[in-house]
C-alpha cells in the first residue's frame, strides 16, 4: 500500500516540477483568459468528437408532431421547422465547423510556411510573391472567400479551400518576416557559410524562431475560419442542407424569426462561444509567447 | 504633398493589375462547363451556345483575357446575366446605398471606438477599461449577420421600434433613412468599436509615457490640452493605419448585413450574384471592391502623411 | 547678500517610490535654499534622486508610483506641495520652468516649432496669436537661431539636436521664469554643442536674472556655470558648498571621487568610472553612510549611523564621519590639476 502511495506522491511532485521548470506552461496556466478559452475549446472539441454519443437523435430525423418546440427539458435546444432536434444539429454542426477550421489551419501551416520561407530566402521570388499577397489581401476576406466558393460550387471542401486561400497570404507574411530576421543572425550566417542546406537551416533555425507568432496566428486563423465558414453557409455557399451547419441553421431559422427565435438564436450562440474560446486562447498564447505582438492584423 | 500622392498611385499600379488578374482567374476556377451551371439542366444545346457566346467561352483563353482587358480599359466589365445590365452600371447604381450605410457605421465606429479607447487608457484598470476590453473580445467573436438577426428579434419583433429591413434613400426622407440604416450600421459598427477601442487604448498608454507629454505639462498647459492636442494627434497616427482595415472589414460585413436587412446595396447585389452564378457580376464586383479598397488605402496613407509630418517630408521632397 | 530671503526653499524633502518590493526612498531629507538670480548645481549619478527632486518642484512627479512623504517646497514663501492643481499649472511654465535631457524626444513631433513655442505664452498670458508669434520670434532670436520666422513653420525632426535644445530653452524662457530647472541640458548633445548650449544658458541667466538649478552628473558643467553645488548620493546630500569650496577643498570622499574622474575635455567616455562600484539598490541600502561600500576611507564606524551634515567651513556642509568622528588630517584630493 505504502509503496503505491509513495509512487503517486513521486509522480505528483514530478508533475509539479515539470510545470515549474517550463515557464511558458506555467505562465499559460496563470493566464485566466487562456484557461477559460482552453477549457471551453476542449469541451467543444469533445462534443464534436463524441457527437454520435451526445446527440439525442439523428440530426436529420424529422418529426412533424414535434415542430417548433421551444427549448424544454425534453428538447434542450428546442426543435426546428421540420421537428428536427436542434441539440443534435448543433452537436453535428460543431463537428463540421471544427473540421473545416482544422483543415484551414493545416493548409495554412503547410502552404504559409512554404511560401513564407521561400519568399524570405529567394529575393527574386520574394518580390513576385509579396506583390501577389498584396493583391490577395486587397480583397475583403469574406468577399474573396465568397468569390472562390462561388466559382468552385457550394460544399464543405470548397469552403475550406476558399478560406485557406484567403488566410495563407497573411500567414506567409508572418513566416517571411521571421525568416528575414533569422537569416541575419550570426549563427545562421555562420551555418550558411559552412554550407548548411537551406532546408536544414529552415528546420533547425527558422522554424523554431517563428513558432510563437505562427501558433498565435494559426489560432486566430482558426477563429476566422469558423466565423467565415458560418457566413458562407449562411449565404448558401457552405455545405448545402440537410447537412447541419451553424450557418445554414441560422439561415433556415430566419424565416421563423417572429415565432421561433430560438432556431436562429441557439446556433449563433454556439458559434459565438466557439469563436470566443479560440480568441481567448489566441490572446493568451500571444501574451505569453509573443508579447511584442499587440493586436493581430484584421 | 501632390508628389507624394502621385508616387503612391504609381506604386499601386502592379497591385491593381494583379487584382484584375486574380478577379479574372477566380472565375476560371469553375469546374466543368459554366454554361451548363448557368443554363441549368433543362437548357437546350442551342441555349448553351448562346450563353457560351455571351460569356466569350467559345473563344480560346488568350482571346478571353485580351477581351477582358480591352473591356476594362473602356470601362466595360461585362453584362450581368441576372439583370441584363452592364456590371459597372448595376454596381454604380447601388453604391450610394452601401456607402451611406458604410459611412454611417464608420462614423459610429470612429467616434465610439476612439472615445472608449481614450477613456479606458485614462482610467486604467477601472471598470470602464475592463468593460472596453470585454467588449472588444465579444466584438471579434460574435458574427455580425447573427447580431443583425438578434437586433431584428429585439428591436423589430419585440419592441417594434424599427422596421425589419428595406431602405429609404436619405434624399427622400432622412427619418426613413435613419430608421432603415440604423440597425445595419450599428450591427456592423458594434464589432469594430471594440477593436478600435483596444488599439486606441494601447496607443494612448504608449503616447502618455513620451517625453513630449511631460514637456507639454511642464509648460503649464491644462490637462485637456495635453490630452486633446498633444497626445491625441500622436494617437491618431497608428489609428489611421487601421481605418483602412476597418473599412475593408465594414465593406466585407455589409455584403452579408445587406442580405440580412434586405438593403438593396452592392453587398446584396453580389450576394444574389454569387447564389445565382452570375459570373460576370461576381468577377466585376470583386474587381471593383478591391480597387476601391486600394484607392481607399492610398487615401489613408495621405491622411497619415497629414498627421505625421515625418512621413510627408521623407517622401514629398 | 545673505539677508535677501530665498526664492526657493526646500526643507526636509523625502520622496518614495512604490515598487513591487515595497516603497523605495528616492530622496531622503533634502534641504537647500536658492536666492533669486543664483545658480545651484545638483550633482550625482543617475538614480541619486536629482531629477526626481526637480520633478517634484514642478509638481510633475509621476504619482503613483512616486510620492512626496515629508517636507515642504517653499517658493516665494508658499508651499508648492499644498497648491491646488490649477494653481500649480499656472506656476509651471510661468514662474518656474524646466528643460529636459532629451531634446530629440522632448518636442512633440507632430506640431510645428511655432505652435509649440506660442502655446505657453498664449495659455499663461492670454495674448493673441500675433503677439505670441512675435514673442516666439524674439525668443528664437535670443537663443541664437537664425531666420526665426522661417523656423516657426518647421517640425522638430527638421532640426538638429542642438537646435532643438535651443528651441526647448526658448520655450522655457518665453514667459520670463524666475526659476529655471535644467535637467542634464547638455548630456545628450555632441561635445562641441554642449559648450555652446552652456554658454547660451549662462548668458540668458544673466540677461533674465533668473535663478537656475542645473542638474548634472558632470562637475565640469557645474564649474563653468554654478555659484553653489549640492552633491547627492543615493538620495542624500553628501556635500553642499560654493563652487570654489567644492573644488578647492572637497570634503566628502564621493566628491573627491567625482573630481578625480574629470579628466580633460574629451571626458565623456571616462565619466564616473574612476569610482569603483555602483549606486546601492534602494531596497538594500547599506546601514549608516550610503557611500561606505565604495569608499576608500571606510571604517567600521561608518556603518554605525547616518553621518550628519555638518559645517566644515563657512557655508560649506559635508556628511562624512571624518568631520565628526575621526579626522586624521586632510587627505590630499588627487587629480586636482586638470580641473581649472
Amino acid at each position: 500500500m505504502t509503496t503505491a502511495v509513495d509512487a503517486a506522491t513521486v509522480a505528483g511532485t514530478r508533475k509539479r516540477s515539470f510545470l515549474q521548470r517550463n515557464p511558458v506552461l506555467r505562465r499559460l496556466i496563470r493566464h485566466k483568459a487562456f484557461v477559460v478559452g482552453a477549457g471551453l475549446f476542449l469541451i467543444i472539441s469533445l462534443v464534436a468528437i463524441l457527437a454520435d454519443f451526445i446527440a439525442p437523435s439523428d440530426p436529420s430525423r424529422m418529426a412533424v408532431r414535434f415542430r417548433f418546440r421551444p427549448p424544454s427539458a425534453e428538447h434542450w435546444f428546442g426543435t426546428d421547422n421540420l421537428g428536427r432536434s436542434q441539440l443534435s444539429r448543433i452537436v453535428y454542426g460543431a463537428r463540421l465547423s471544427l473540421a473545416i477550421g482544422l483543415a484551414v489551419v493545416i493548409m495554412n501551416a503547410v502552404f504559409g510556411v512554404a511560401l513564407g520561407a521561400a519568399s524570405g530566402y529567394f529575393k527574386r521570388l520574394d518580390n513576385i510573391l509579396m506583390r501577389v499577397t498584396d493583391a490577395l489581401m486587397a480583397f475583403p476576406p469574406v468577399l474573396l472567400a465568397l468569390g472562390i466558393a462561388a466559382a468552385l460550387g457550394p460544399s464543405s471542401l470548397t469552403a475550406a479551400i476558399a478560406l485557406a486561400a484567403v488566410y495563407i497570404p497573411r500567414t506567409a507574411r508572418i513566416v517571411r518576416a521571421s525568416v528575414l530576421v533569422v537569416r541575419e543572425l550570426e549563427f545562421v550566417q555562420a551555418a550558411m557559410a559552412m554550407g548548411a542546406g537551406n532546408l536544414r537551416i529552415l528546420r533547425k533555425h527558422v522554424l523554431p524562431n517563428c513558432m510563437a507568432p505562427l501558433i498565435v496566428q494559426l489560432t486566430f486563423v482558426f477563429a476566422f475560419a469558423v466565423v467565415t465558414e458560418a457566413t458562407l453557409s449562411f449565404l448558401g455557399l457552405g455545405s448545402p442542407p440537410p447537412t447541419p451547419t451553424w450557418g445554414n441553421m441560422i439561415a433556415e431559422g430566419r424565416q421563423y424569426i417572429r415565432d421561433a427565435a430560438w432556431i436562429t438564436l441557439i446556433p449563433g450562440l454556439a458559434l459565438a462561444v466557439t469563436v470566443l474560446s479560440l480568441n481567448l486562447l489566441g490572446d493568451g498564447l500571444r501574451d505569453v509567447l509573443d508579447p511584442r505582438l499587440k493586436i493581430s492584423q484584421d | 504633398m501632390g508628389r507624394y500622392i502621385v508616387a503612391r498611385l504609381i506604386q499601386s499600379i502592379p497591385v491593381l493589375i494583379l487584382v484584375s488578374v486574380i478577379s479574372f482567374g477566380i472565375m476560371k476556377l469553375v469546374p466543368g462547363d459554366p454554361a451548363i451551371l448557368i443554363g441549368g439542366p433543362t437548357a437546350t444545346p442551342a441555349e448553351l451556345d448562346v450563353i457560351r457566346a455571351n460569356l466569350g467561352l467559345d473563344q480560346p483563353f488568350h482571346v478571353q483575357i485580351w477581351k477582358f482587358y480591352i473591356g476594362l480599359v473602356q470601362g466595360d466589365l461585362g453584362t450581368s446575366l441576372l439583370l441584363g445590365k452592364p456590371v459597372l452600371q448595376a454596381t454604380i447604381e447601388r453604391i450610394p446605398v452601401s456607402l451611406s450605410i458604410a459611412f454611417y457605421s464608420m462614423v459610429l465606429t470612429l467616434f465610439f471606438g476612439i472615445a472608449c479607447g481614450v477613456v479606458a487608457a485614462l482610467n486604467r484598470n477601472s471598470w470602464a477599461d475592463q468593460g472596453a476590453m470585454v467588449f472588444a473580445l465579444l466584438g471579434v467573436s460574435i458574427p455580425n449577420f447573427w447580431l443583425g438577426l438578434m437586433f431584428i428579434i429585439l428591436f423589430s419583433v419585440h419592441l417594434g421600434w424599427l422596421p425589419t429591413g428595406g431602405y429609404v434613400p436619405w434624399q427622400e426622407s432622412f427619418g426613413g433613412w435613419f430608421a432603415t440604416a440604423t440597425m445595419p450600421a450599428v450591427s456592423l459598427a458594434l464589432l469594430q468599436i471594440g477593436l478600435l477601442a483596444r488599439i486606441t487604448r494601447s496607443t494612448m498608454l504608449e503616447v502618455l509615457k513620451q517625453d513630449y507629454i511631460r514637456t507639454a505639462r511642464a509648460k503649464g498647459l491644462p490637462e485637456f490640452v495635453v490630452i486633446g492636442k498633444h497626445a491625441f494627434k500622436n494617437v491618431m497616427i497608428p489609428v489611421i493605419t487601421v481605418i483602412g482595415i476597418i473599412f475593408s472589414v465594414l465593406l466585407s460585413g455589409s455584403l452579408v448585413i445587406e442580405s440580412v436587412f434586405s438593403v438593396p446595396g452592392v453587398g446584396s447585389l453580389l450576394g444574389s450574384a454569387v447564389l445565382r452564378r452570375d459570373y460576370p457580376m461576381i468577377q466585376g464586383g470583386l474587381l471593383l471592391v478591391a480597387w476601391s479598397l486600394l484607392m481607399l488605402n492610398i487615401l489613408v496613407d495621405v491622411l497619415y502623411a497629414y498627421f505625421d509630418p515625418r512621413v510627408r517630408y521623407d517622401h514629398g521632397s | 547678500m545673505a539677508s535677501t530671503p530665498p526664492l526657493l526653499s526646500v526643507r526636509g524633502l523625502r520622496i518614495e517610490f512604490g515598487t513591487d518590493q515595497g516603497p523605495a526612498t528616492a530622496v531622503d531629507d533634502l534641504s537647500f535654499d536658492l536666492r533669486a538670480g543664483e545658480v545651484l548645481g545638483i550633482v550625482g549619478e543617475s538614480g541619486s534622486g536629482k531629477s526626481v527632486t526637480a520633478l517634484s518642484i514642478m509638481g510633475l512627479l509621476p504619482t503613483p508610483p512616486g510620492r512626496v512623504v515629508a517636507g515642504e517646497i517653499l517658493f516665494e514663501d508658499s508651499d508648492l506641495l499644498k497648491k491646488s492643481r490649477t494653481d500649480m499649472r499656472k506656476i509651471r511654465g510661468g514662474a518656474i520652468s524646466m528643460i529636459f535631457q532629451e531634446p530629440m524626444t522632448s518636442l512633440n513631433p507632430v506640431f510645428t516649432i511655432g505652435d509649440q513655442l506660442t502655446e505657453a505664452v498664449r495659455w499663461h498670458e492670454r495674448v493673441g496669436m500675433a503677439a505670441a508669434r512675435g514673442r516666439a520670434i524674439e525668443m528664437l532670436h535670443k537663443v541664437g537661431i537664425s531666420s526665426p520666422e522661417r523656423r516657426l513653420e518647421d517640425y522638430p525632426h527638421q532640426l538638429s539636436g542642438g537646435m532643438r535644445q535651443r528651441v526647448m530653452i526658448a520655450m522655457a524662457l518665453s514667459c520670463g521664469p524666475k526659476l529655471l530647472l535644467a535637467d542634464e541640458p547638455t548630456t545628450a548633445l555632441d561635445v562641441t554643442i554642449q559648450a555652446q548650449i552652456l554658454d547660451l544658458l549662462r548668458q540668458l541667466q544673466e540677461e533674465f536674472r533668473m535663478a537656475v538649478i542645473i542638474i548634472t552628473h558632470n562637475l565640469g558643467v557645474v564649474a563653468e556655470f554654478a555659484d553653489r553645488v549640492l552633491v547627492m548620493y543615493a538620495g542624500r546630500t553628501v556635500e553642499h558648498a560654493s563652487v570654489e569650496g567644492v573644488f578647492d577643498r572637497p570634503s566628502h570622499p564621493y566628491t573627491e571621487g567625482l573630481l578625480s574622474s574629470i579628466p580633460d575635455i574629451e571626458a565623456d567616455v571616462l565619466r564616473l568610472t574612476a569610482i569603483p562600484g555602483t549606486l546601492p539598490n534602494p531596497h538594500e541600502l547599506p546601514p549608516g553612510c550610503r557611500f561606505q561600500p565604495r569608499c576608500t576611507y571606510a571604517r567600521d564606524e561608518c556603518a554605525a549611523g547616518p553621518p550628519p551634515l555638518v559645517p566644515v567651513a563657512q557655508s560649506h556642509l559635508a556628511a562624512c564621519i571624518r568631520h565628526t568622528g575621526y579626522r586624521r588630517g586632510a587627505a590630499a584630493p588627487p587629480a586636482m590639476a586638470g580641473v581649472r
